[in-house]
């Protein structure tokens, strides 16, 4: 009775001793985790301002005005004047 | 000595009773004293520790939201914002070399002693050197390494398509919230909330827990308009080259959907760019189409023929007798300047005389009139809900007098703006129907209001079809391969309550006229070339604009490619 008592005392301590230890690491891990997040929000918001700025260039380079005075400048174009377009339909 | 020999000769030591009572004593005072410390700081100053700590580790960040995107109804971007930085410093924390001065100087682009004598004014803490630069000339400050100078980020707005839609898109202030145009009107939408956060930062600054959101971020929702960008462009370009051409002061144009009253353009000139503010007069920035108003002239005789015929008064073949262009009314004359003796209804259109118009009118009862004007939506916002857009005015048929409502059947003692006009004409187009004017994209249908039967509207498209015939106001309007109709308009403009000798000159028109898909308003204020009827100043604009438009649109041709048919020297002049 005196032995299992102690021996069961032995075995709580030990368990405290694993516990405690496993919530160092599992806190540890924990921040770990967020800072990956915090890595993650920050790449995430990069990435959509990048995206921001990219649409922008885009929509810049691809301007109607831009487009039609190169077109009319480098590359003599011009635009059909009024009759030179005709539609068809389909059959 | 041998203290283990010494404890075995007195055993069992005997103490006396009183060293354990005190060392018991001893161990509660110590006990008790623990407790007291413990209660103190966990409890009685625990706010005041917790605040300590708090203050050491704790940090509260904000969460940027971003302000939405407007874009076009095929997804093209119109306005985005996108992170700038902005250079400040605080002045008593900077130590420059001259050296170091001259090359922030450059950076930046100021003035060397400018920048001097800013950095001097060590009474401040804070002091802007300049905002918004780009990411790169921001990374070149940063590599400068000027002790007390520092960036905040900041978003900017920018817009492609600069002045082509300034006025119809706005802009926002430096804190990015809308300040005009659709970018006010669109506030609720676009505008983004910043959230804040609690968190726990280490000695590197990095965030090790997230303690609680304090408020979540809301991000600006994007917005998609019903313009689409390439005929606001060439709606543009079309309309400067006008009002260049005719040295007039200004100019607007409307695109619409006939079908849903969408918007598909809505340009003004002169303009500005929207992403350099710097030296633009408030007359460039208003949005003319939408918030000026201007007495319509001539395009507004179709609605008094339209009732007149609706009512059964008159048929389209009806002779009236056109009095050789000069009709007393209440002691004050109504003139044409083509004296006819009679002319039928549709050449009453076609021709533009005020007399015909004017007796039309007085055929109707005035509560009739006013009735109709009031369906076609004249004297009410259109629906495009754009900030500072003015009703219009049509004032109460009880307040007429005989001559007034002679004069409103021509357009004048009535004002309205070109977007009102615009919408107006839907209900000549195939459904007859008065629709709202949306300036966003719409996912359904739009149900409008029916203003005449089948029979009128088919009647009055075939008077304004007349219109761009030889013979009528405004041939100039033709358009290669589709048939068109419309109204020309010259109206004098009011100065201090009298007519002047500056014009508005205006022609609203749809097309193609088997199927109407848009109609065209196009308004030049103070044409001052020589020219200011609508039929050669406006009409050739609404020629160019509504034939391209219907080329973007890839509307089938309903006419052969050689309708145009009037030699220009044939217009025929409207009465003003």
């Amino acid at each position: 009775m005196r032995f299992s008592g102690n021996l069961f005392n032995a075995l709580l301590l030990l368990l405290v001793v694993l516990l405690a230890l496993s919530l160092v690491t599992s806190q540890h891990q924990a921040r770990k985790t967020l800072q990956l997040l915090q890595q993650e929000k920050q790449h995430a918001l990069q990435m959509e301002v990048e995206w921001g700025q990219l649409q922008l260039e885009q929509s810049t380079w691809a301007a109607p005005a831009r487009v039609e005075k190169i077109a009319a400048q480098y590359l003599q174009m011009q635009r059909p004047k009024s009759g030179e377009v005709q539609f068809i339909q389909p059959k | 000595m041998n203290y283990a020999t010494q404890h075995t000769a007195h055993s069992p030591a005997k103490l006396p009773g009183w060293r354990a009572s005190i060392l018991f004593l001893v161990l509660l005072a110590g006990l008790f004293g623990l407790l007291g410390r413990t209660i103190y700081l966990q409890g009685i100053n625990n706010d005041f520790l917790q605040q300590k700590g708090d203050a050491r580790y704790s940090r509260v960040i904000e969460v940027s939201a971003h302000r939405g995107m407007i874009s076009d109804r095929n997804g093209e971007v119109l306005a985005v914002s996108t992170p700038v930085q902005s250079v400040w410093a605080s002045p008593a924390d900077v130590t420059l070399t001259p050296a170091q001065n001259k090359q922030l100087a450059s950076v930046l682009g100021l003035n060397e002693n400018a920048l001097r004598t800013q950095l001097a004014d060590s009474s401040r803490d804070f002091v802007y050197l300049k905002r918004q630069i780009s990411p790169d000339d921001a990374g070149r400050v940063m590599r400068l390494n000027v002790p007390g100078v520092s960036l905040q980020a900041e978003y900017r707005r920018y817009y492609p398509t600069g002045e082509v839609a300034a006025q119809l898109l706005g802009f926002t202030g430096q804190d990015d919230n809308g300040q005009e145009g659709l970018e006010l009107g669109a506030q609720a939408q676009l505008g983004g909330q910043a959230g804040s956060q609690r968190v726990i930062k280490d000695r590197r600054g990095h965030i090790v827990e997230d303690v609680a959101s304090l408020s979540a971020p809301k991000a600006g929702a994007d917005v998609q308009l019903s313009i689409d960008s390439k005929i606001q462009y060439l709606a543009y370009r079309e309309l400067q080259a006008a009002v260049q051409k005719q040295q007039a002061k200004a100019g607007a144009v409307v695109v619409l959907d006939a079908r849903t009253g969408e918007v598909l353009a809505l340009a003004n000139y002169p303009s500005y760019n929207p992403n350099n503010r710097a030296k633009v007069s408030p007359a460039a920035m208003r949005n003319r189409a939408v918030a000026d108003l201007f007495e319509p002239g001539s395009t507004l005789k179709p609605f008094t023929v339209a009732t007149a015929l609706e009512l059964g008064k008159v048929q389209a073949d009806t002779v009236i007798n056109t009095e050789h262009g000069a009709f007393m009314v209440g002691g004050k004359k109504i003139h044409d300047t083509h004296p006819e003796a009679s002319l039928t209804v549709s050449q009453v259109i076609q021709k533009s005389s005020n007399v015909g118009a004017a007796k039309m009118a007085l055929m109707l009862e005035p509560k009739v009139l006013w009735q109709s004007l009031s369906d076609s939506g004249f004297g009410e916002r259109t629906g495009s809900n754009f900030p500072g857009e003015a009703s219009g005015k049509l004032r109460d048929a009880k307040t007429w007098r005989p001559i007034e409502q002679a004069t409103m059947a021509y357009g004048h003692g009535i004002s309205v703006s070109l977007l009102q006009l615009a919408r107006a004409y839907t209900i000549f187009t195939e459904h007859g129907e008065l629709q709202s004017v949306s300036l966003l994209k719409l996912d359904a249908p739009s149900v409008g209001k029916k203003v005449w039967s089948d029979k009128t509207v088919a009647e009055m498209r075939t008077m304004l079809e007349s219109v761009v015939m030889p013979g009528g106001t405004a041939p100039l309007a033709q358009v290669a391969g589709y048939r068109v109709a419309g109204k020309t308009g010259t109206a004098h403009k009011l100065a201090n309550g009298k007519y002047v000798d500056k014009y508005v000159a205006s022609f609203v028109g749809f097309a193609p006229v088997s199927h109407p898909r848009i109609i065209v308003a196009v308004m030049i204020d103070e044409p001052n070339n020589g020219q200011y009827y609508g039929g050669i100043v406006a009409a050739p604009v609404f020629s160019q604009v509504a034939g391209q438009t219907l080329r973007e649109l890839n509307v089938p041709n309903d006419a052969p490619l050689n309708n145009v048919i009037a030699p220009p020297a044939e217009v025929v002049k409207e009465e003003v």
